[in-house]
């Protein structure tokens, strides 16, 4: 179908939704009389439910129609919220996120969510359970009225009451055309075009369609959102030739549903999706005509959330792109460079000063360019955390604790590829913060504490690497029960849980089957977790440590590269080939006289520093058909692995640079020793060593 | 069943080689290569191919045929199999011609030294040329490396 185009922008599109749905339930949550905040709520819900409908993913709009008639009723006033509500709001989101899921993973988006469906039309009728307050009765009985009254017409219903209260005027018009006119249809097409230009049609009777094909006697009703007055749209329309008469009527609430019940039999003609059509036009015409309404309007639903506004602005500045496109554009950006150099050497041989100063302000174009390219792979972590507050309270819900979750840094910038693997780990971590690290509400406070536990999630860029800190106030890490387990499952040995440091203690519990809790739960515990969080980690370049108060609280701390394109190398010259070792492992470059290589059990050995560590050839290592052994002094590179160093004899430095990262190719994996390729300023390929295989 | 096939045609020695067009994707001359150690003789090590880095081996050395020096002649024929992209070292590549697939036999037991496996055919164009078509999945199947490596020893 013609719709498959649409699918993948429906896709981003609710997931956007979904979000910013979580997020407002969030603060909403936090903030339940902040009617403004619904209002942000029911415009996402709203937009949701109007582009499954149009998409035709028919129980996605119905459950989305459901949530909507509660939150109507919030907004209005008409209904409090309360625990139950949330929670039913929350699992509605919850099934729509896994709709989406299906649709995303080529399915149809059906589920049953009769028990949410039940569950939501009893909060709209009022009788959940809890006695509701008898203000809130009526207030429901009337809306069921309602929709019984135009079942088929809740869409354009729930449009136009909107728009009266965004300020917008809304009016009923009943256009009669002359008899002795011709055609019908291009009257009737002048009609709407007049009133197009000036607002949006919402509804009309019979159908657009019908009006075109000349399917009308003689008049035709519509419903009309615009800001113009009433006088000046009379105007507009009979200025039109051939028209015997326009009646306007000004549309309010109560009119509305009056004169909606009248048109009900005509509205059946309609179909649903012509009105979802018409629906979905109508939602996104309304965000830009409201600037243009006055700002006195009386739900400015912007101004207390701070946050909603600006993830508003964000979203129409921003485009999405695939990111193999990114990809392509880089690979042609690095051919640029090489060309680059290339110019830059037949300039200087030509010595043509024209021709200098072009490549020389080329040179400076590529530059920036350059800076553009690799910013563009950045994403802000913001993609990954904000879906944590939504966890962190379900959690802190299950477990029955309270937890205060403060995000700092959400605006740190990552690289894409980074950001797509580092969501699960970071899971992991949090989930243990509020289930191990978290004491419960009673021992909270006999231990003096506040009920509620903190827990930060903090982001921040420092030099070239990007720190991401978990800090909980918790009951922190017990160093005697670490050691104690570490010991029994034979990790380290009792002589040697004397002389370890609380640093090492700590990293114990990334030992691999290493678990503190004293009882396994849905949520950690099973011991399987902080061993596959440090080798995640560790897989992307980065490193995690942890530090820790007894009774206070711990801190885990992951450190992670900027990017994993672009890293700053050290191109070493070993016999005619050229390497590049990535500058972050690399301690110190020195040269040393071949004679100070002492030979220790077979291994050859250097004095450094204080210490004695193990020196090898990297021409040795790679085979290379033509290095320089006779040399007197050799250059060193002092790499560090974890605690350890090493040092690799190398023919030459030849200098520092940022390198792009490329992999060899599906055809070579594994190579030992080499994580992949760059290509230099001269077109050719240099390897990339892998310090860490040759360390062992 | 027959079928128009086109076909890029180039030598190892005096041996002539087709492989589809579908899954060639440029024909290069000689560029530097960059060695790649420790892996097998016949990859040659790693060209850049437009900004992308892609492993080229010789076929010669792949077939267990002995290397030979590079001419002005020598391509670097670059197919696209499976998702892999690979550089293919041969001494010349001049041709292309239209193949029915009906003219391809199945291989004898040895071509030219040639294991049968890694051919998908031979087909008669002429009375004095044969044409060997590879069978390029199995000529990347790296499993087999291994052996081919036990067996040219």
């Amino acid at each position: 179908m013609e719709m498959n185009q649409y699918l993948s922008m429906f896709i981003d599109e609710s997931n956007d939704h979904l979000q910013s749905l979580n997020d407002n339930m969030m603060q909403l949550e936090s903030n339940p009389e902040d009617i403004s905040i619904v209002q942000v709520i029911f415009r996402s819900a709203h937009t949701l439910k109007g582009m499954s409908a149009t998409m035709g993913f028919n129980d996605l709009a119905s459950l989305t129609h459901q949530m909507e008639n509660v939150l109507d009723l919030v907004r209005n006033n008409e209904l409090k919220m309360n625990e139950f509500i949330f929670d039913t709001l929350f699992k509605s989101l919850d099934a729509l996120e896994n709709m989406v899921q299906d649709i995303t993973q080529g399915g149809e988006g059906h589920a049953d969510v009769t028990s949410i469906v039940e569950a939501l039309q009893s909060i709209v009728r009022g009788d959940y359970g809890q006695a509701a307050a008898a203000s809130v009765e009526p207030a429901a009985a009337s809306n069921q009225n309602t929709t019984n009254g135009f079942r088929l017409d809740q869409y354009q219903y729930s449009v136009l009451e909107q728009s009266i209260q965004t300020g917008l005027t809304v009016f009923y018009l009943d256009v009669v055309i002359r008899e002795d006119c011709v055609l019908k249809g291009v009257r009737a097409y002048m009609v709407f075009d007049a009133l197009e230009q000036n607002g949006e049609v919402v509804k009309t009777n019979p159908s657009v369609q019908d009006i075109e094909q000349e399917k009308f006697d003689r008049s035709f009703s519509i419903y009309y959102i615009s800001k113009i007055d009433q006088a000046s749209l009379h105007q507009l329309i009979s200025s039109i030739s051939e028209i015997e008469s326009v009646h306007i009527l000004p549309v309010d609430n109560e009119t509305l549903i009056h004169i909606s019940q009248e048109d009900d039999e005509v509205n059946e003609a309609t179909t649903q999706m012509q009105q979802a059509v018409q629906e979905t036009a109508v939602t996104v015409d309304i965000p830009m005509t409201q600037p243009a309404a006055p700002a006195s309007t009386p739900t400015p639903a912007r101004t207390p959330s701070a946050g909603g506004n600006s993830s508003a602005q964000a979203a129409s500045r921003t485009i999405r792109v695939d990111i193999d496109r990114l990809d392509v554009l880089m690979n042609l950006f690095s051919e640029l460079l090489i060309d680059r150099v290339r110019l830059e050497q037949l300039a200087s041989d030509l010595k043509s000063q024209d021709l200098t100063e072009t490549v020389e302000h080329m040179a400076r174009v590529s530059g920036d360019l350059q800076n553009i390219v690799l910013k563009l792979r950045m994403v802000p972590i913001d993609t990954v955390f904000n879906r944590f507050p939504r966890m962190i309270r379900d959690l802190a819900k299950s477990l029955d604790k309270k937890v205060d979750f403060v995000i700092t840094g959400a605006d740190t910038e990552l690289d894409r590829t980074v950001i797509e693997e580092i969501g699960d780990p970071l899971v992991h971590l949090l989930r243990n913060a509020v289930d191990h690290g978290l004491e419960s509400i009673a021992d909270r406070v006999s231990a003096g504490k506040s009920d509620t536990g903190m827990l930060q999630l903090r982001a921040f860029h420092s030099g070239n690497h990007v720190f991401i800190e978990i800090e909980d106030d918790g009951q922190g890490i017990n160093r005697e029960k670490v050691l104690k387990i570490a010991i029994k499952n034979g990790v380290i040995s009792s002589d040697e849980a004397k002389s370890m440091t609380d640093e090492q203690v700590y990293q114990l519990l990334f030992a691999a089957g290493f678990s503190t809790a004293d009882k396994v739960s849905d949520i950690s515990g099973r011991g399987v977790g902080l061993d596959v969080v440090k080798s995640k980690i560790l897989s992307l370049g980065g490193n995690v440590s942890v530090d820790s108060n007894w009774g206070k609280g711990s801190k885990f701390s992951v450190q992670l590269p900027l990017t994993l394109s672009i890293i700053s190398a050290m191109l070493v010259r070993v016999g005619d080939e050229k390497y590049a070792l990535p500058l972050s492992s690399i301690v110190e470059t020195v040269i040393i006289e071949r004679k100070q290589i002492r030979h220790v059990h077979g291994t050859k050995m250097i004095d450094y520093r204080q210490s004695v560590i193990p020196i090898v050839s990297l021409a040795e290592i790679f085979d290379c058909p033509t290095a320089d052994e006779e040399k007197e002094s050799t250059e060193v590179v002092v790499i560090r692995k974890g605690d350890r160093l090493a040092a690799f004899m190398v023919d030459d430095f030849i200098g520092q640079s940022e390198i792009v990262l490329k992999s060899l190719g599906k055809y070579l994996t594994n190579i030992h020793g080499i994580s992949g390729a760059t290509i230099l300023g001269d077109g050719q390929v240099a390897l990339i060593i892998d310090p860490n295989a040759l360390v062992k | 069943m027959a079928e128009e096939i086109k076909v890029i045609v180039f030598t190892l020695g005096t041996e002539e080689y087709g492989v589809e067009v579908d899954s060639v994707k440029t024909i290069e001359r000689l560029v530097p290569i960059t060695r790649v150690p420790k892996t097998f003789d016949f990859v040659k090590g790693v060209i850049n191919l437009r900004g992308v880095v892609v492993p080229v081996i010789d076929l010669r050395g792949r077939f267990g045929l002995p290397e030979a020096a590079h001419t002005e002649h020598t391509r670097i024929i670059i197919v696209n199999v499976a998702d892999m992209e690979v550089g293919f070292i041969v001494d010349t590549a001049n041709d292309v011609i239209d193949l029915n697939t009906d003219l391809i036999e199945s291989p004898p037991e040895v071509v030219g030294g040639v294991k049968a496996k890694y051919l998908r055919g031979v087909a008669k164009i002429s009375n004095e040329r044969l044409l060997i078509m590879l069978n390029l999945p199995e000529v990347l199947n790296k499993s087999e490396i291994i052996q081919l490596e036990e067996i040219g020893e």
